[in-house]
């Protein structure tokens, strides 16, 4: 708990300054420079490619860039030792692997690993998880077969396994991917839930409206570069949606506030 | 905690089944030597009992629970219920590096040469598997490269007993490729039962990185599990625990890959909570199966490595089936 409450302070942050990433001779970051802060949900969106799940992994800690650095509150996250870092940041991967048939409660627990001592449970543990649980609304499930829940509650158990471990920020690769329209709400809503307790949430998201709706701000990467930053109807004007996905579209205004309105295929002429 | 109680409550009642095994087993064979009957050290029996029945019954006890750790640790790691020393070549590395011993004579320099050689083999094995398999992360290119691994060490048992100046070549390699517990003595017992304590000592710890490993490399890595570390400890773990033991039975296939399915779902299928259970009752299972060897009727007597291969190669094959039918 003591994380969490800790990263309303001012000085909680997680930064990336010039970061810069080469696979296999293509450049998939090119000088990326981004500051987070806690609290607030920021979506990280781009065409497919752009070099979302690889900005998102060195944000983690779990890659290291080419060049460049993140910081998290000021110290490289390169030179965090393992275990601390797992306790500040919660990572969702986009694809999540569920290797055995373990019980809800039970892979929730998962979420302590980097608290607990080599034998010794964590006295934190309990309290930790059924505060995860409840969260999520998975306290009734907690003994069910995590390998047999529904899109929706599998979802909600990943979530809530990473809110176990009580981490300051909370990074998910495409968290919503695959959900359907009411279950993608329930975990944008969640998500943003979490981020007013002070967690600072960074998410991949590939629908711009629902970025729009749930995040708090929105960073379009193309082509490895940061090409907007800021709320997503300001910060990505058809000009920089055509840019970034060659498409023409405009935000218009809905109930549930701005929508993009997709009007088509970029027509190939020059950038409006 | 409740799990913690069920737990122990399993530990509790596999090790009254395993002293119950080791009474029999000091008991059964070919001579009958119910214990109320035994005299003192005048009584011949007193010396089957105490020279070859408890030595032999401490093996198989101790191979039985290393191979059965050895196998709950590796399904855990790679994410396969099909894992196993055997299966991967792990145990037929070991083999060789024993043999090799043999074929060039060190054998004779020291008692020690060949468990070492024995466990430096199946050390290199487990590292050869995460070197060539890890990479690509996948449970059946994991499998792979263990058959591979097996097929290249087994050959190699058997072309070096077969060029070893051995008359006894052909029934050397019968018994490093199907293992036995036939014949043993203290001095086997002295000599690997300190490294496959230390060995379980290190694979037993592994838990928590086996758990972590549930969510896969990255998931276990974001939780800061060293995946480096883990694989360290696991090579370290099973090259002491079943490296000492194939260096003084030989090559026993299958108890590794049956023992944790018979309590995985007794404990959850918590990867950290079935090492214990998996260990006691690989100890069962090898205990029960050499009891049985033992009291076959025939001239020979049954290498338990051929038992074992007899039962465990048809619960592989339901494995599979079972495991397409879940995937299909």
């Amino acid at each position: 708990m003591s994380t969490a409450l800790n990263s309303k302070g001012s000085g909680a942050s997680l930064t990336a300054e010039g970061l810069a990433v080469r696979l296999g001779g293509r450049s998939v970051l090119d000088g990326v420079g981004l500051a987070f802060r806690p609290g607030e949900v920021s979506a990280i969106v781009g065409p497919n490619g752009a070099g979302k799940s690889t900005l998102l992994g060195c944000l983690a800690g779990l890659r290291r860039p080419d060049a460049g650095e993140v910081r998290l509150d000021g110290a490289p996250i390169a030179s965090l030792p393992s275990r601390e870092r797992a306790r500040r940041i919660g990572y969702l991967p986009q694809v999540p692997e569920i290797a055995w048939r373990l019980d809800v409660h039970t892979f929730v627990r998962l979420g302590r690993t980097a608290h607990r001592g080599v034998f010794g449970e964590d006295p934190g543990d309990a309290e930790a998880v059924n505060g995860a649980l409840e969260a999520t609304q998975m306290m009734a499930f907690s003994h069910r077969d995590v390998t047999t829940l529904s899109g929706g509650e599998r979802a909600r158990a990943l979530i809530a396994r990473a809110l176990a471990g009580e981490p300051a920020w909370l990074l998910a690769d495409e968290p919503l991917t695959g959900l359907d329209l009411s279950h993608q709400i329930d975990a944008g809503d969640l998500l943003r839930r979490v981020s007013r307790g002070g967690v600072g949430v960074v998410m991949s998201l590939h629908d711009l409206s629902f970025a729009a709706r749930v995040a708090d701000r929105v960073v379009l990467i193309a082509d490895g570069r940061v090409l907007a930053d800021g709320p997503a109807a300001q910060a990505l004007p058809p000009s920089i949606l055509a840019r970034a996905y060659g498409v023409d579209a405009r935000w218009v205004d809905g109930e549930s506030g701005p929508l993009l309105d997709v009007l088509g295929r970029h027509g190939g002429g020059p950038h409006v | 905690m409740r799990p913690v109680r069920a737990d122990l409550a399993l530990d509790a009642a596999l090790l009254v089944l395993l002293l119950t095994l080791s009474v029999a087993s000091v008991v059964a064979g070919r001579v009958w030597t119910p214990l109320d009957a035994l005299g003192g050290a005048g009584d011949p029996r007193w010396l089957i009992v105490t020279q070859l029945r408890i030595p032999r019954t401490i093996l198989a006890i101790a191979v039985g629970a290393v191979l059965g750790l050895a196998g709950a640790t590796l399904q855990g790691y790679t994410r396969n219920p099909l894992a196993d020393p055997g299966v991967l070549g792990v145990s037929s590395m070991g083999a060789l590096g024993a043999v090799l011993t043999i074929f060039f004579s060190l054998a004779v320099a020291s008692p020690w040469l060949l468990p070492l050689f024995a466990m430096a083999g199946a050390a290199l094995g487990v590292v050869l598997l995460v070197l060539v398999a890890a990479p690509a992360g996948e449970a059946v290119g994991f499998l792979l490269a263990g058959v591979i691994l097996n097929t290249l060490a087994s050959a190699g048992v058997a072309l070096a007993l077969s060029l070893a100046p051995n008359p006894w070549a052909s029934s050397e390699i019968t018994s490093w490729l199907m293992g036995s517990l036939a014949d043993r003595s203290v001095l086997d017992v002295r000599l690997a039962l300190p490294f496959m304590v230390v060995g379980a000592g290190v694979l037993l710890a592994t838990g928590p990185a086996l758990d972590a490993l549930t969510l896969g490399e990255t998931g276990a890595r974001a939780l800061g599990v060293s995946l480096r570390r883990t694989q360290a400890m696991i090579a370290v773990g099973v090259g002491l625990a079943c490296g000492a033991a194939v260096a003084v039975t030989g090559v026993i296939g299958f108890v590794g890959l049956i023992t944790p399915h018979l309590v995985r779902r007794l404990v959850g299928n918590q990867p950290s909570r079935l090492l214990a259970p998996s260990a006691l009752a690989g100890a069962c299972l090898l205990l029960a199966a050499d009891i049985l060897v033992r009291l076959t009727p025939g001239a020979n007597e049954v290498h338990v490595g051929v038992a074992m291969a007899a039962l465990g190669a048809p619960f592989f094959l339901v494995l599979l089936i079972s495991m397409r039918r879940s995937l299909a």
